[in-house]
Parts: structure tokens; sequence; C-alpha cells
């Protein structure tokens, strides 16, 4: 009965280094149909891509266990090129495209059609001439069927993305034995009406017996052209539905859906607390978290959640009121308007950032530890320093007493306060970086993915630390992609989406509410209600 | 076993050849009948001129624009200054202080221009510095030719322009500093007033590295995005650290002058700052991060290589009397090839 199965996993399974990111995933994908994978980041959506086009990064951490049919025959793909040559085609969520070429050499790129020149005849293939007609031909073939009406030789550079992306969907279809297709978020980064383009697209390709992989975190888009649904999550298949027999609240609560484990902490309501920070209108223009007009307001006290999909723009509120990133509109902090694009600013009125890039931007990996902690206070509120006139000089001293005592108070592993933080286990660089936010006394504390790289224990240490914090009276605004985090310690939670926020939710709201917010149903709450 | 293997790596295998090299050298010029006390003597003196000039590389490495190539632009400062003072004809330490004073607005100035064109082309300063530091030389040429300068001491007999060499003797600069104080320990000569003002340098430096601006331009020099998140604002930073390097490359030049007993002028200052870069590298700094104790160690090793094997080289290979020469180009652009693979992205 497999035969009419054009490719099915069966128990595919895969850890990294011992941590199960992939569990007994099963998909039947036949000849002509939309099979929609869906999951929130980190659900192993990617992990599984990757399995099925035999990336290198798959397999020089172990491989998988499980099996792979292709039309009823187990296959082992072990490279990017046989999973093309077995007729699996990818389109990129990040276009591989060569910006300087036209779109006829994209498409024809490595496959170009040859034809023989005077040189050739004397020193072999590698010296034929490109037969650009032919070539030119094949392109506009792949693009009629499409329906794109762009010029085949038009260069790639300055296209608008969807017609990258339908230059990349042509490059798949122009190869003579694709079977199967798989698109990687592909609406992510394109206009909704360039998103109703591709999906006319991709049915029209069904029709035509490619059977479609469409990973995606669009729940109405799913709705719209999916045959068969499968939700994963935490590297599990949750449900396979049909289309016909599932809704977008059961697939947004499939998503999310998780025991939440609540930490313990004080119940006093913080909702009659006043507004300590207030966001009207932020943009920021973070690379790939790109914040647009986003209002928002903090209240003293409390810790409110920031949560929401990779690229949706939670991560930018909080770099670009520290002033990280270029950002534009009017931020109040105790009422007081704060000047945008200035750190030194921001960390003057009493924010703390803890950055979700801890290498990149949270340390001095080169640097001691005590340094990491005092450097931040010591530029700008002019601690551990002596003054002689108009020179100065680090109290070595205090640094080094002030650094023990952190030290012992965060539990922070290490040789001594001198020992370099690169050598420290992601947990202790966290630590160090709360260390460091906490020397400046802030009275707002963003935290951004404060758990990620880290292993479990120290994940709730960590998270321990915040809740303690905030007992002691710092407000605390906490961007995380783990909802089940958000969940366990704040009062409140935004979910961001589109680069504004599409709600605030109690952390005891359904999941479906969740869900429903996080794949863009601006109407959550109404439609539940 | 383990152990070893730690060490090894830690000091570097790059130092470790260098530095085996050294004590063969030395070792060898024990049998070979040297004079071993002339040759401490002149080691001394060689790591001591040579001192405050790889003292400039410090701040340079520090502040993030890497190894100061275009140390080319303090030095012609400093000579500037040198002549204006030998023009005004001063004698002595007046001669020295006042060149030094006379260099260091000029070298500010150059130092600010020339910090404010770095931050234009980071990633890529130091190809950028070795340019500016030989189009700098170059142009300077045709200043040697055109300034005013009356001198006769400095002046061609006929025409006009400054000599290739000034000498200092008639000013009594020539050795000053190293015969202030200096004394016999058994037959070593201890250039005492070289020594002193090498260590004031390096003292003052310190410091300058232990102050908040210090800090704060040490921090932009090892990571600029989190050093921009503590609210340092980077690029003054970077071109505080410029200035300090030309400065110290102006000042080094006087000190190196004074014990040479010339103002080379011209093509002088061309392929200075490549020693330079070569002897911290090799007293362990990477072309990120670099500290007082490269400084030291890399200006004794590497002056301290070059002195040795000159009449080591010499004895063995009598036929090829540039022998010595050939080695000191061979380490010099060796250990900064070297220093270049090491660069890891992050």
């Amino acid at each position: 009965m497999s035969e009419h199965y054009l490719l099915q996993m069966k128990n595919v399974t895969k850890s990294y280094y011992g941590t199960t990111v992939l569990k007994d995933i099963n998909l039947d994908l036949k000849a002509g149909e939309i099979h929609a994978i869906v999951g929130e980041n980190g659900a192993g959506k990617s992990t599984l891509m990757n399995i099925l086009f035999g990336m290198p990064v798959i397999h020089s951490t172990g491989g998988y266990q499980g099996e792979i049919l292709i039309e009823g025959q187990p296959a082992q793909i072990t490279s990017p090129q046989q999973a093309m040559s077995s007729g699996i085609g990818m389109v990129h969520q990040e276009f591989m495209l060569i910006p300087n070429y036209s779109i006829t050499e994209n498409i024809k790129l490595n496959r170009e059609t040859l034809k023989h020149s005077f040189l050739s005849r004397f020193f072999g293939r590698n010296l034929k001439t490109l037969d650009f007609k032919s070539m030119h031909a094949d392109a506009r073939k792949a693009l009629d069927t499409l329906d794109i009406g762009i010029e085949e030789y038009t260069r790639v550079a300055g296209l608008p993305v969807g017609y990258m992306q339908f230059t990349e969907i042509a490059r798949e279809i122009d190869k003579t034995n694709i079977k199967v297709l798989v698109f990687d978020e592909p609406t992510a980064v394109l206009a909704e009406s360039e998103a109703a383009n591709l999906l006319a697209a991709m049915k029209k390709l069904a029709a035509r017996g490619i059977a479609i992989l469409f990973i995606t975190h669009r729940l109405d888009e799913v709705m719209e052209i999916a045959d068969n649904i499968t939700v994963l999550r935490d590297g599990r298949l949750v449900a396979t539905r049909p289309k016909e027999a599932t809704s977008v609240y059961e697939l947004a609560e499939l998503m999310v859906g998780r025991k939440v484990e609540k930490m313990t902490r004080r119940t006093d309501q913080v909702s009659s607390g006043n507004i300590v920070l207030s966001i009207k209108d932020l943009s920021v223009r973070m690379p790939g978290e790109v914040v647009s007009g986003l209002n928002l307001e903090v209240r003293r006290g409390e810790i409110l959640g920031i949560g929401g999909l990779a690229g949706q723009g939670k991560v930018g509120v909080a770099n670009g009121i520290m002033g990280l990133y270029p950002s534009s509109g009017t931020v109040l902090v105790n009422g007081e308007k704060l000047p945008l694009n200035n750190p030194r600013e921001s960390i003057k009125r009493g924010l703390a950032f803890l950055s979700e890039d801890r290498r990149g931007v949270g340390l001095l990996l080169d640097s001691s530890i005590e340094m990491n902690i005092v450097i931040s206070s010591l530029q700008n509120q002019g601690r551990f320093i002596r003054r002689f006139g108009p020179f100065s000089q680090l109290n070595s001293k205090e640094i080094r007493g002030y650094a023990l005592k952190m030290i012992k108070e965060l539990d922070i592993r290490c040789t001594g306060p001198t020992q370099i933080v690169r050598r420290l286990s992601g947990g202790n660089q966290q630590k160090v970086c709360i260390a460091r936010a906490l020397t400046l006394n802030p009275d707002i504390l963003f935290v951004s993915e404060p758990t990620r790289g880290i292993d479990v224990g120290a994940k709730r240490l960590v998270l321990e630390t915040l809740v303690r914090l905030n007992e002691q009276g710092m407000t605390i605004i906490m961007t995380s992609s783990e909802l089940a985090e958000l969940r366990s310690v704040c009062d409140r939670i935004a979910i961001v989406t589109g680069g504004t926020v599409a709600g605030i939710l109690s952390p005891d709201d359904s999941d479906v509410n969740f869900g429903l917010l996080m794949a863009g149903q601006k109407a959550g709450k109404e439609l539940s209600a | 076993m383990n152990i070893i293997r730690n060490a090894v790596h830690g000091f570097g295998v790059a130092r470790l050849t260098i530095l085996g090299f050294f004590l063969l050298l030395c070792i060898m010029a024990v049998p070979l009948k040297l004079d071993v006390a002339e040759l401490i003597s002149s080691s001394l003196v060689r790591i001591l001129m040579w001192g405050v000039l790889v003292l400039a590389m410090w701040p340079s490495i520090s502040c993030g624009t890497g190894p100061n190539f275009g140390l080319s632009l303090g030095i012609i400062c400093g000579l500037l200054g040198g002549i204006i003072a030998m023009e005004l004809e001063l004698n002595g330490f007046v001669n020295l202080f006042a060149s030094i004073a006379f260099a260091a607005p000029f070298a500010i100035l150059v130092g600010w221009g020339y910090g404010w064109l770095l931050n234009r082309v980071k990633g890529a300063e130091m190809m950028l510095a070795m340019f500016v530091g030989w189009s700098a030389v170059s142009l300077m040429k045709i200043g040697w030719l055109m300034l005013p300068f009356h001198n006769p001491e400095m002046a061609w007999p006929q025409g006009r322009g400054l000599r290739v060499t000034v000498s200092l003797v008639n000013r009594d600069m020539a050795q000053l500093l190293n015969q202030f104080l200096s004394f016999k320990l058994g037959n070593i000569i201890v250039p005492t007033g070289l020594l002193l003002f090498f260590l004031v340098c390096c003292l003052a430096v310190w410091l300058f590295m232990r102050s908040k601006t210090g800090v704060a331009m040490t921090a932009a020099g090892d990571n600029p995005r989190f050093a921009e998140a503590a609210g340092i604002n980077v690029d003054r930073h970077r071109i505080i650290g410029t200035i300090l390097s030309t400065v110290l490359g102006a000042v080094g030049i006087l000190v190196y002058a004074q014990s040479f007993g010339f103002y080379q002028l011209y093509e002088g200052p061309m392929y200075m700052p490549q020693q330079a870069v070569a002897a911290i590298l090799i007293g362990g700094a990477s072309i990120r991060k670099a500290s007082l104790a490269n400084v030291i160690i890399g200006v004794i090793l590497f002056q301290g290589i070059l002195v040795v094997a000159m009449p080591v080289f010499n004895i063995f290979t009598q036929d090829m009397a540039s022998m010595a020469e050939i080695s000191r180009v061979i380490i010099q652009n060796g250990i900064i090839l070297y220093a270049l693979t090491q660069v890891r992205g992050e």
C-alpha cells in the first residue's frame, strides 16, 4: 500500500549530543498533496527538513534514526546533492540567489545548457559555451508556470523579495525530476498580496502532481491551502489532521499546549501599580526583528513578558529602547521622555539590559569576571574609580571585594574573579551578565532570552533570581521565545506579531489564545469568546 | 605531558621558537669568544631606544584599530619637532624636551585625523594604516625639501631642503639619555637615563590604561558592540587610542634618534613601524589584545636577537655580511605574518 505514497518518514528520531530534538516522527506524503507542518520555534520543523534534505549539519552530528522511503524505496539521504537527485527540492527561507546574476542564470546555475564552441572542441567540456537561448526559454517556461510576468534576463539584485522567492521556486520546478518541494516559511518575508500569489502558485504546482511540504506558522494560510496538517511540538508529532477535520483554534492549541509549571512567587497584585514605562509608536530597525509602531505600558513592580515567534519583532523592543538599534517613537520613563538611540541615556535613567546575544553584546569575553561585572557602572555612574583631579584610576580593592560578593551571591562557578569570562559555562556567563546589570541598580531590567543556551538546572536558577529581584521591587521586562518560561514567571504577557503588540494575555489564558495571537490572528480574544 | 602541552600552548609556539633561537644565539656567543659584556651593553641600548616605539603599539591594539602600521605618522611628527628645536639652536636636554613639546601638537592633530580615517574603514584598519604610513612618508619627502629651515647644520650645502641625516652631535644631543647617570656594572654599561625614560613612559601609559578612559578604550577595542551597549562612545575612544599611539611614536623617534645620534629624514621612517609591530607581536600580543608585558618581553626578544645575531652570523658567514639584516627581515615579517594568520572570526 505504500506505493502510492511519494515520500514517507518512519519513526525519524534525531538527537544532538544526547538531547533529543525529534522523536518518532511519521509523515506520509502523496503526489499532488500539500502537507503543512506547523509548530513554534524550536519545535523541530527545521531539523526535520534538514534531515530530509541531507544537510551536513545532520550528518556531522551523528545522523538520524528511522527510515525515509521515496516512492516506496528506502533512501539514505546523506547530502543535498543526493536529495536533489532523488527529486526533493527546497525553497529556502533565506534566499540562496546570486544577486548579480540574471534570473535565468540563477535558475540554471550549475545546470546550464551547454553547446560546443571553437575552444571546447580542443580543450574539452569545461570550455563549452552556455546556450543562453535555450536557458532563457526554460526559465521563461518555469516563470510562466508560476504566472510571473517578469523578464527572465532581469538581474536579481534589487528585485522585490516576492520575485526573489519566485525565482527560487522557478529554479526548483525547472529541475526535471522534481517530486517533492519543500517550502520553509516562504511567506514570512512576503507582503500579503505576494503571499496570495505564492499560495496560488503552490496550488498550481500541486495540481501538476508535485507533493508540497509547507512549513509555516501562519495558521490561516494553512487552512487555506493545505490538504493535511502535521503539528510538531517540542520535537514530537502531536497530531496529523486532514484540513476538514480541524480548525485554526485546535491547531493553535495543539501548537502551544503544554503543562505550565508556575513558579512560586508573591501573590500581591501589581495591577494597581503606576506606569513606569510607556512606549508609544516605537519603531526599531533591527534586522530580522523589526518593530513598527508598537505601543505598550509597563506597571511598576511587575514582570511583563514579551512573547511571539522569531522574526516578529519581540527582540527588537528592548534593543530599541536601550539604544542598540536605530529607533523612533516616544518612550517615557517615569513620565520623562527618554532620548532614543543613546545607550548612555538609557542606562542613566535606570534601565539595564541583559542581551539575547550574550557572547556578542553581553560580555567582554577576553576580560576578567570582575571587569565584566563593574564596567557599565564604572563608565556610567563613576563607581569603582578613584579621582585625582582630571585623572582617574581603577579602585582595584573595591572592585575585587564587590566581585567576590557578587560571585558568592549569584553562585557563579569560577576559579576566581580574575578568570576570563570565555572559559565559563553558558549559565555562569549569564550570571555574570546579571551581576553587571544589578551593579547598575536599575529600576527597570530588560532581559532577553535569559535562558537560551544554558542547561536546565541553571535555567531554573536564573529564573528564580529574576523573580527574587522582582520581589525586591525591580520592574522586569522579559523577552523570551519560550512561552512556557514566560507563563511561569510573568504577570502579563504581551505577544508581539508583525512588529506590534497583537494582544496582552494573562499567563493563565488558554493555549488557544496564545496560539492564535502568535499565529497572527489579531482577533484572537474576541473569536474565542 | 598535558601540562607541558598546555604550557607550550599558553606561551605560544611562535614565541617559544623565537625564545629558543635567542637562547641558542646567546649560548653560541660564548664559545665563539664574543665579548659578552659588550653584547649585553649594546642589547640594552637597542632594546631601550626601541622601547617607546613598541610601547606605541599598545594603545592602538587595545583601542581596536590593530597594530599601528601607520606609526610613521607619529615618527614624522617627532622628527618635525626635533628639526624645529634644531632650527632654534637649542642644546642638550632643553633641545630634547622642546622637541617633544613641539612634536606633541602635531602628533595630536595628525593622530586625530588619522583616527577619524581609521573609524571609516573598520575591519580593514591595518591595510589602510600601512598605506597611510607610506603615503605620509613620501609626502613628507616634499615637506623636508620645501619647509623653510635655514640652520646650516641641517640644510644641504647648495640648493634648498634638509639633508638625509641630520647629526645631533653638535647640539649635545647624541646619546644624551644613554649617558645620563650611566654607570658600569662589571663590564656592562647601564644606560640609566634611557632606562628611566622608558620606564616613566611605560608607567604613564599603564596608569592611563587603568583610568576610566583607558578601561573604556580597551572595552571598545575588545568588543565594540558590548562597549556601545555599556554607554561607551566607541569611535571617540578609538580616536583617543590612535592619538596616544601617534604621540608615543613621536616621543619614541626622538628617544631613538638621540641614541642613534642622527635624525633620519626622507626614507628613514618608512619601515620603522613594521619593526615595532613585530616586536610587540613576538611579545605575545595578538592584533586584538596587548599588554605592557607584551611590550617589554617583545622588545627584549626582538631587539636582543638582532644585536646578538649580527656578530654570531658574521663569524659563520664571512662572505655574507648582510646575514644579520636578512635574518631580521625574515623574523620581522615572519612574525607579522604568523600573527595575521592567528586572527579568528568569532
